[in-house]
């Protein structure tokens, strides 16, 4: 099995044989516990080797790849098009994002711009999908932590988003909602209303949420002062979305490299101060009102006009490389495609901003105890099929 | 929706005598994807695609014949030359083989040799503290320097992004990044495990997507997958055939 070596190394460091001349109960030394892959609060098959020294953590180790599937291979054999389902597939609950990054990375290779109409309603989506992602990590992270009841009323409320979905472009989850060169369908009857309905709706209800943790009591004590990274530790780790603003770190691809209509958009970026897990939740609290904020301003301005750029029936850009990445509801989401003049990728390069922040999980649970460990990997946000791929 | 993949999705307009490489093509067109992960076949396939590809395309995009004139002019590379590429190339002499800007993106194409200076010298002095991602690509027909790895950096104070690139011998190793970067450490195990490309002064240099006794690096260009699994059954279950 991998990695078996290195764990019954550590078990056996100070034993000859296995089995034989177990530690002592009363032993203080150090002990190795392996956390997953099957345990429910690591949000899918995320396995961490624990070295603890009672209930302290001494040290981590992540091994991943229990659900890698080898997209970066798979898009290498299929032509542009075909690919884009196969990015809805990474972070499974914000397939939207992913179908966004990978449409504009080759609009990029390919030079076209989306028509505005075309980039109003991918912003009206990908906020919703935001929105939808940040209930999904919330209700998780509470029950992870112990409190049951948000869990309840943040599916509740995002099977309103993943209506307005379905009734777009039919499928619920990995919807593969828009095409390179723009949208495939255009809004349905009624659809401007339905959003503003919906945000009128889910507003007092993310105020809910918030009633029932911001100031409880055992939420504060299990999460403030938990799992602090600082800000130039996420620089240097490469910690981006909202566990980088948490640090105190006003940067949001939105704003410092806006794509799609965002550059029209009046939003603020919640930033926190002390980077532990208190502030990720507040950080990802205001993002959803934000996003609210930006929803209503396209609703409202969203034009009139096609919703497909004039691309080619067959894809085939000219030879060359471009990364391009956008701010997915964890972080930066990037592509870099490299096109050998044909009509499938040469390379296909997918930087999962999961992948890259769990990376900082040792750093945040060292010193901590064992039970913020399911803290700090909620709080992360991580999807393991995006860690994987 | 699968229309747009298919080649032959605008039949009605084609001229009478468009359909004769139309035809031709379409099996070439539809080969690649259906293909096993053979990859050697796949670049081998594509120089008669291009040849074959330029007539049909003016075909298929039938009602509007000008689309593929632009094509061939879409962008190139330009040169980046502004103070601090000369700087460099001044430093470093032919170090620096190439600066460039495509579509917008800059990027730097550096000597092997000097990857660990430039990286310094690009988190020092020009503020890029982010390192965004290291990636490879594999090139197995060049006779040299198989590989290329990219860093793709960002500076959060200029807001700007470049790509440093360098190019490897196959079998050859890198120095690493992680000194300058700690994030290069899960990204440089990535290409270690999906190209084979060791990273000299790694702190953990072992696999982490797949198993560590998995068998090749999926993302070279020569990994074949059937011969493997055929290998597998031979051993595993004595079956001489394979299958």
């Amino acid at each position: 099995m991998r990695d078996e070596t290195t764990l019954t190394n550590h078990l056996m460091d100070d034993t000859d044989d296995w089995g034989e001349k177990r530690r002592t109960v009363l032993d203080a030394d150090e002990l190795i516990l392996n956390m997953g892959p099957q345990h429910p609060s690591t949000h899918g098959v995320l396995r961490v080797i624990l070295k603890l020294d009672g209930e302290k953590i001494l040290g981590t180790e992540c091994v991943i790849g229990y659900l890698h599937r080898g997209v970066e291979k798979i898009g290498e054999h299929r032509t542009y098009t075909q690919f884009a389902p196969y990015v809805d597939r990474m972070d499974y609950v914000a397939a939207v994002s992913n179908g966004l990054g990978y449409c504009e990375a080759v609009e990029k290779l390919l030079n076209v711009e989306a028509p505005p109409r075309a980039q109003y309603i991918r912003v009206i989506m990908a906020e919703l999908q935001r929105i939808a992602s940040h209930q999904v990590w919330l209700g998780t992270h509470a029950l992870d932590i112990g409190a049951m009841t948000p869990l309840f009323y943040t599916f509740r409320d995002r099977e309103e988003i993943l209506k307005i979905f379905e009734k777009y472009c039919g499928a619920r989850l990995t919807t593969h909602m828009f095409r390179i060169g723009g949208c495939q369908y255009e809004t349905y009857d009624g659809f401007e209303k339905e959003v503003k309905r919906f945000c009128d709706f889910v507003e007092p209800k993310i105020g809910e949420y918030e009633a029932l943790l911001t100031t409880n009591r055992i939420w504060v004590e299990r999460t403030k002062g938990i799992g602090i990274l600082n800000g130039d530790d996420c620089k240097a780790l490469g910690v981006t979305g909202p566990v980088l603003r948490a640090a105190g770190v006003k940067w949001d691809l939105r704003r410092a490299q806006p794509y799609e209509a965002y550059s029209k958009f009046e939003f603020d970026i919640p930033v926190g101060e002390h980077g532990d897990t208190y502030d990720r939740y507040l950080v990802r609290m205001k993002e959803m009102y934000q996003s609210l904020r930006i929803i209503r301003q396209a609703i409202d301005n969203i034009p009139e006009g096609p919703i497909m750029a004039k691309v080619p029936k067959i894809i085939k850009p000219a030879v060359g490389e471009v990364y391009h990445s956008i701010e997915a509801p964890k972080g930066e989401l990037g592509y870099f495609i490299a096109s050998d003049g044909s009509t499938q990728p040469y390379r296909m390069r997918i930087r999962p901003p999961s992948f890259v922040n769990l990376q900082g999980l040792d750093k945040m649970v060292r010193g901590m105890l064992m039970a913020d460990v399911v803290a700090v990997i909620g709080t992360l946000d991580i999807v393991l099929g995006e860690v994987d791929r | 929706m699968p229309d747009e993949t298919k080649p032959n999705g605008t039949p009605p307009d084609l001229p009478p005598t468009a359909d004769k490489p139309a035809a031709e093509a379409k099996p070439v067109a539809a080969k690649p994807p259906t293909t096993s992960p053979a990859v050697p076949a796949a670049p081998a396939a594509k120089a008669p695609d291009g040849g074959v590809r330029p007539p049909t395309a003016s075909p298929a995009a039938a009602p509007k014949p000008p689309a593929p004139p632009p094509k061939p002019a879409g962008p190139t590379p330009q040169p980046w030359d502004d103070d601090f590429t000369r700087g460099l190339k001044k430093v470093y002499g032919s170090g620096i083989r190439e600066t460039s800007t495509y579509l917008g993106q800059a990027y730097v194409v550096v000597d092997a040799a000097i990857i660990t200076e430039i990286l310094t010298l690009m988190r020092d002095d020009e503020a890029f503290d982010y390192c965004v991602d290291i990636t490879a690509l594999h090139y197995p027909k060049r006779e040299k320097e198989q590989f290329d790895v990219v860093y793709i950096l960002y500076s959060f104070a200029k807001n700007t992004r470049v790509r440093v690139r360098t190019q490897i011998n196959d079998g050859a190793s890198i120095p690493t990044a992680v000194p300058i970067w700690e994030t290069a450490n899960w990204l440089e195990r990535e290409v270690f495990d999906m190209f084979g490309i060791r990273f000299d002064g790694h702190p953990d240099m072992k696999r982490i997507l797949l198993p560590e006794e998995w068998k090749g690096h999926p993302l070279r260009k020569d990994y074949d997958i059937l011969k493997q699994d055929q290998e597998w059954v031979q051993i595993n279950l004595g079956i001489e055939s394979g299958q």
